[in-house]
């Protein structure tokens, strides 16, 4: 089974060889069934949402200056159309962790990525937010930013070239065509505590 | 030196004098003040940096004290307490407005706490951590420091703790308050745009005008010193990189010089020709950048793509011959990793004339612009007085009139072969931080010239033993890198680790320059005072 046929510029579905398990997921979502029209339209959302990523501007240290290359003229990043770097939180889609990320750190980190509006990804950058890189001997280094809030794509880098980044970039494209939009989320379940509504606020 | 020491015993008997690296005077920690006064007194007016030491049964303090006017002239005054449970030296504050800060970095490390010192917050580390990483009885486990989720409260940044010694001998505890009742604090930060990097800054204003601000470290915190301490010499040598990543190529210069020195070792002629290329090559790009981003916070973004797009010339050339484009990885005890790649010479030869035409086009694209100029004018003033007692070095103190240039004060590598002016301005406005980076990069390129051509050939790399033990002692290197005099002091025991590292970062001084620099100063302008000093706040923060 292929990956639905991703519409990326100059990049070939069979040219991301790695990470199967995207494969995967199509797969299991295709189990359930998607109405043809239904499927239509979320390609069509899809493709408008992938291609008009905002990234919050967020680095904490090296790699930063390699996202501003990604961001200037050699490695422009505007031809995916990820050009609009937001500095509020409240406006973006994903945020690059790029760089160290510190005890004192973490709860900011924390509290962006919870102003952040779904759906929102985040791009663990370099070797620092992946694992500690360098520094996860340290006493004040959080070992890994999936400590604080999920990750969806990992660059390995110590800092990642700008076209490291424009490949993970383009990985998380991918994923986010993935999506299936018009499928209603579960409903959330709230646990029985035995009070009422009321009460429990 | 002799009328030095001379002065140092007439005021303390007891003091003990030693010929090391640079005079070094042993002082008691009573007296520490009335001798720092008086050397203030005789033009020692610039402490380059102030060391929290543990030496097992003591805690101290280590003092690099230099003049603004006598500038090759540099000792050391180093004092304990041997109070392991209160430790308390007298502040200096007052004496040279630098060691507030540095201060409050010795009391987070090593819980010394400054006598007098009006400001007892840690400055790197949260106020609820618990112990003092740096001290070697310092338990590591991190279940007793564990992950926060909680940002710090408003009072834990506010309530500054102070002690005050009364003559009898008691000790009076007080809680002073950083901001005035009914100040408008804004904060600026940790996440900002602007603030090139996770600085946070608490400004106080009246309607827009500034009061008072109050940066806040600590958000990139690595603890690179202390993790120094557990490995061997060549191992620190990438961290060093990693400090101020902008001029990782001269921190890592830093490092190797000072170990060679410490070793006696002879390092190659080529070598450190091509040392010296690469430190103006990375001067060149960290400028640039430093350009672009002022630039781009008075809102021109031409300018700052401009800057990106011949900094990456630069970044080809590291990454034909290092291998790597920001982090080059290039100078190793001894040496060089590698020799040049065979077309250095040729892309260096070719990059001169290019930079030089470029320079011309950003003059005319935005230092003549009559927007640029209205923002630039009259703003932002910082004195040399205040420069020097601050500390503020590299090319925001020589906008100021401080000639502080350590190519020139002590050249090392290949800089007392080439011919090349330290550029100097008087004023000490942000126009003039704002001109003197473009016109280093002319001397930049003027220094690469005359070497280029010039490169001996004597191999790029001498024998090294493969085990690195430093002979017991203290080491201390200055090098200018594209913010100012950085320094490295290892104090080694004569094992294959040091015992403690210490760098001098320039960045945290010239954060320190925020304050007086933005008093009285509208909001607006604050972010442009801040681009004009061109911090990076992971050296800083270390």
């Amino acid at each position: 089974m292929e990956v639905k046929n991703i519409k990326i510029k100059n990049m070939k579905t069979e040219d991301f060889n790695d990470n199967e398990y995207l494969e995967k997921y199509v797969e299991e979502l295709k189990k359930g069934g998607v109405n043809v029209a239904v499927g239509v339209l979320d390609d069509l959302i899809n493709w408008g949402r992938s291609n008009s990523v905002w990234p919050l501007t967020f680095a904490t240290s090296c790699c930063g200056i390699e996202f501003m290359c990604v961001g200037a003229a050699r490695t422009d990043f505007a031809r995916f159309g990820w050009e609009v770097t937001r500095n509020s939180p409240r406006q973006a889609d994903v945020v690059f962790v790029a760089g160290t990320i510190v005890h004192k750190m973490a709860p900011v980190l924390k509290r962006l990525y919870d102003q952040m509006a779904e759906p929102k990804y985040v791009l663990a950058v370099g070797s620092c937010a992946i694992s500690g890189g360098p520094f996860k001997d340290s006493y004040h280094v959080v070992r890994g930013v999936n400590e604080v809030i999920p990750v969806d794509v990992y660059v390995p880098g110590c800092p990642p070239r700008p076209d490291a980044m424009l490949y993970g970039m383009m990985q998380m494209q991918r994923k986010m065509k993935l999506e299936n939009f018009f499928k209603l989320p579960n409903k959330p379940t709230i646990p029985d505590t035995g009070k009422s509504e009321g009460e429990n606020k | 030196m002799e009328k030095i020491k001379k002065l140092i015993l007439s005021i303390v008997p007891d003091a003990v004098a030693e010929e090391a690296q640079y005079p070094t005077f042993t002082v008691d920690a009573s007296k520490i003040r009335s001798v720092a006064e008086k050397l203030k007194e005789k033009g020692f007016d610039y402490l380059i940096c102030l060391t929290g030491m543990d030496y097992g049964d003591s805690l101290g303090c280590i003092y690099h004290i230099s003049s603004s006017t006598d500038k090759t002239s540099v000792i050391v005054l180093k004092t304990s307490t041997s109070d392991r449970q209160n430790p308390a030296i007298p502040s200096v504050h007052d004496i040279w407005a630098s060691a507030n800060l540095y201060e409050r970095e010795v009391y987070d490390f090593f819980g010394i706490t400054f006598i007098d010192h009006p400001d007892m917050r840690r400055l790197f580390l949260r106020q609820d951590w618990n112990g003092y990483p740096f001290r070697k009885d310092y338990d590591a486990n991190p279940e007793l420091n564990p992950v926060p989720m909680e940002n710090q409260t408003i009072a834990e940044m506010e309530n500054m703790p102070s002690i005050t010694l009364k003559s009898d001998g008691t000790v009076i505890k007080k809680e002073n308050a950083l901001f005035e009742k009914g100040d408008y604090v804004v904060n600026i930060g940790p996440q900002h745009p602007a603030t090139h990097g996770v600085l946070h800054l608490r400004v106080s204003l009246d309607g827009e005008i500034i009061k008072k601000v109050d940066p806040n470290f600590g958000y990139i915190h690595r603890g690179i010193e202390k993790m120094c301490e557990s490995m061997t010499y060549p191992q620190m040598l990438h961290l060093t990189d990693r400090l101020d990543y902008l001029s990782g190529t001269m921190n890592r210069h830093a490092m190797c010089l000072c170990v060679e020195k410490a070793m006696g070792l002879e390092v190659p002629q080529r070598a450190q020709y091509v040392r010296c290329i690469f430190d103006e090559l990375t001067r060149i790009a960290s400028h640039l950048l430093g350009w672009g981003c002022m630039c781009m916070d008075m809102g021109s973004i031409t300018a700052f793509i401009y800057g990106m797009r011949d900094r990456e010339k630069i970044m080809d050339i590291f990454e034909e011959t290092g291998g790597g484009r920001l982090m080059v990885n290039y100078s190793v005890i001894g040496g060089l990793a590698e020799d040049v790649h065979p077309n250095f010479v040729n892309r260096v030869k070719e990059f001169i004339p290019y930079m030089r035409k470029m320079i011309k086009e950003y003059h005319i694209l935005f230092t003549g612009n009559p927007i640029a100029k209205g923002r630039m004018k009259d703003i932002g003033f910082l004195s040399k007085e205040t420069a020097v007692s601050l500390g503020v070095t590299g090319p925001s103190g020589r906008a100021s009139g401080f000639a502080c240039d350590v190519r020139k004060i002590e050249p090392y590598a290949a800089y007392d072969k080439v011919q090349f002016e330290e550029v100097i301005r008087e004023k000490g406005g942000t126009f003039d931080r704002y001109i003197i980076r473009l016109d280093e990069i002319e001397q930049s390129l003027r220094i690469i010239e005359q070497l280029i051509d010039k490169l001996p050939d004597d191999g790029f790399r001498a024998k090294v033993p493969a085990i690195i033990k430093l002979p017991a002692g203290e080491y201390y290197q200055r090098v200018e890198n594209a913010r100012g005099d950085f320094g490295v002091y290892i104090k080694s025991d004569g094992g294959k680790n040091p015992y403690r590292v210490k760098f001098r970062s320039p960045c945290m001084t010239l954060i320190s320059a925020l304050d007086p620099l933005c008093q009285k100063e509208k909001i607006a302008d604050l972010i442009m005072i801040g681009a004009s000093l061109d911090y990076v706040i992971p050296c800083a923060d270390r």
